[in-house]
């Protein structure tokens, strides 16, 4: 083996400058004192990183300086503007059009070989059709997560007779593609199209059947894709910078995939292949079976609330539709006005993303301090006198440790029903995104506010101040 | 499999292990932030979609190119934005709840 002597280029110095601000950019995310100096350095890596590319001999600077900026102006206005609820759905666009962009190298690198009239080499055929299919799986499944969240299709679960047959046939087109092409059989570009067209379709075929309440899991999974295709094109072009940063990526999507599937008591595959949720698709029946439920008035729960010593308020994703975080805000602070102890316990699958609920409520201006995971919070429910469950329902399931029928057994899940009262806001007595019978609901010291849970939190406001 | 090749999974799998060793360390309550950021760095297929874009032997036409780069682009300034959104929002216990952590923005 001989040995490069060639002088490295000072622009894959660039790169490796690059590659260290992410790690420490990530690294400093481990606080939320040093998260946004960690989200800068990251930045600068990525100013880095580009400006050396573009110093490479680059042609076509018209088409690559327009379609900078007009990504630039509709990346950070659609950033700025969204609201913070609708942050998973921006994740999921965003995500899509990184996967849709990999995807697009890939097909380019491989062009150029051809258009060269090369061959490929194994490695660049064998890496080309993988982040072409990972990229494009990722760039679709983002579309269906993006129209699901924005709630422009309904967030059920889509199943059809034989739908894991479909998808099982879609995969193995794509295997027999990515065969041909590696093997470079006559006219294989023909078949790395085939292989990126159904990969296309595989991508909205899988979400399709995922449920909204498993959105965070999705979404964490098709950001790993994403990483896994950024890592992949850098084998294509053999770019180190591109491949750390993709296994960063990679890394952390897969991390975050595993929690949140072990926050639900449930393996990835279950979650991916479940139709979570699809049981009870059309039945309002849920009210029918749960007819002990005691509802009250907002004055009735501003009274209970006054003479309480600790509230724990539980958010859920109907805190999110309704925009209550806010309101939440102000009637913490009104109870704390009066010597009350609130605190905040966050299911770590509460919501759409993952950390979903602490979004919402750093953006209410909520002190991050307030806010207690799952194991921390559950011994302090006994000694609770009101929890105020605001939209969340599944993860405050008590058949999750008693009732081995239910779909969520096992699940871990907020102590909801251990504290002395319960107050759960609810539009509605529909059972939650599950479809699951909710028993707390029945409890005795459960009682109901049923509304919109901004215009009811606003009312106990109101109730309060009157007191 | 080449010598280059392998050298680059090294690579890969290094910066696996050393994604999983820094991101096990980022608490539950940053993991939106965390996946925001992570979303932000796979923007870096933007040096991808530079590098086949602008080549002097570019493969696609100017349309398919301006997509490319487009979306890479989207991915990148679209991600860095919503982080830092997100991120500045995470403040510890206020005194005046109303005032804006610090001047920028």
């Amino acid at each position: 083996m001989t040995v490069d002597t060639t002088a490295a280029s000072w622009v894959d110095v660039a790169y490796l400058i690059t590659a260290i601000c992410f790690i420490f950019g990530l690294r400093y995310l481990s606080s939320p004192k040093t998260a946004r100096l960690g989200n800068r350095i990251s930045a600068v890596g990525m100013l880095i990183a580009v400006v050396a590319t573009l110093s490479q001999g680059i042609v076509n600077w018209w088409v690559l300086g327009s379609a900078l900026i007009v990504g630039a102006a509709i990346g950070i206005v659609s950033a700025q503007r969204v609201k913070m609820t609708a942050m998973p759905q921006m994740v999921a666009i965003f995500n899509g059009a990184g996967g849709g962009a990999a995807a697009l190298v890939a097909a380019g690198e491989l062009l150029k070989v051809f258009n060269a009239n090369g061959t490929p080499t194994y490695d660049v055929s064998f890496t080309s059709v993988l982040s072409a299919v990972i990229g494009s799986i990722s760039f679709a499944g983002s579309i269906i997560a993006f129209l699901k969240l924005q709630e422009v299709m309904t967030g059920r679960p889509i199943t059809y007779p034989g739908q894991q047959i479909v998808n099982a046939l879609v995969a193995l087109v794509i295997l027999v593609c990515w065969g041909l092409v590696v093997a470079n059989v006559p006219n294989s570009l023909e078949f790395f199209w085939i292989a990126l067209g159904a990969s296309f379709v595989l991508g909205i075929l899988f979400v399709l059947p995922i449920g909204g309440a498993d959105m965070p899991v999705v979404i964490s999974l098709l950001n790993s894709f994403t990483g896994l295709a950024a890592a992949s094109t850098g084998f294509v072009l053999g770019n180190n910078v591109l491949i750390i940063a993709g296994a960063l990526v990679g890394a952390s999507g897969t991390l975050l995939t595993v929690l949140m599937g072990k926050a639900m008591n449930r393996s990835v595959t279950n979650v991916l292949f479940g139709a979570f949720g699809a049981i009870k698709t059309s039945t309002a029946a849920g009210g029918a079976k749960q007819q002990n439920v005691r509802s009250v008035s907002t004055d009735d729960v501003a009274a209970m609330l006054a003479y309480a010593n600790q509230v724990i308020v539980v958010p859920g994703y109907g805190m999110a539709v309704a925009q209550a975080q806010h309101s939440i805000r102000e009637l913490a602070d009104q109870l704390e006005k009066r010597g009350i102890e609130v605190k905040y316990a966050i299911h770590p699958v509460a919501g759409r993303m993952p950390g979903h609920m602490n979004v919402l409520l750093a953006e209410a201006n909520v002190p991050y301090t307030s806010l207690y995971d799952m194991d921390d919070i559950n011994p302090e429910f006994e000694r609770t006198d009101v929890a105020l469950v605001v939209g969340a329902n599944d993860v405050t399931n008590p058949a999750a440790r008693s009732d081995k029928n239910s779909p969520i057994y096992g699940m871990p899940i907020l102590d909801v029903d251990k504290a002395a009262n319960v107050v759960v806001l609810k539009r509605s007595m529909n059972s939650g995104f599950a479809g699951i019978d909710n028993p707390l609901f029945d409890d005795p010291k459960t009682v109901m506010l049923f509304g919109d849970a901004k215009k009811s939190i606003d009312g106990v406001i109101a109730g309060l101040k009157a007191l | 499999m080449t010598v280059h090749l392998l050298a680059e999974l090294t690579v890969f799998v290094l910066a696996l292990f050393v994604g999983l060793e820094v991101i096990s360390r980022v608490p539950t309550m940053l993991h939106t932030p965390l996946m925001s950021a992570t979303n932000a760095i796979h923007g870096i297929v933007l040096v991808g979609a530079i590098l086949v874009a602008g080549a002097a032997d570019a493969p696609f036409n100017a349309i398919v190119s301006f997509i490319l780069v487009l979306l890479a682009s989207l991915n990148v300034f679209g991600g860095y934005t919503v982080t830092e959104r997100m991120l500045e929002m995470f403040r510890p216990k206020a005194p005046a709840p109303k005032a804006p952590a610090d001047g920028t923005k």
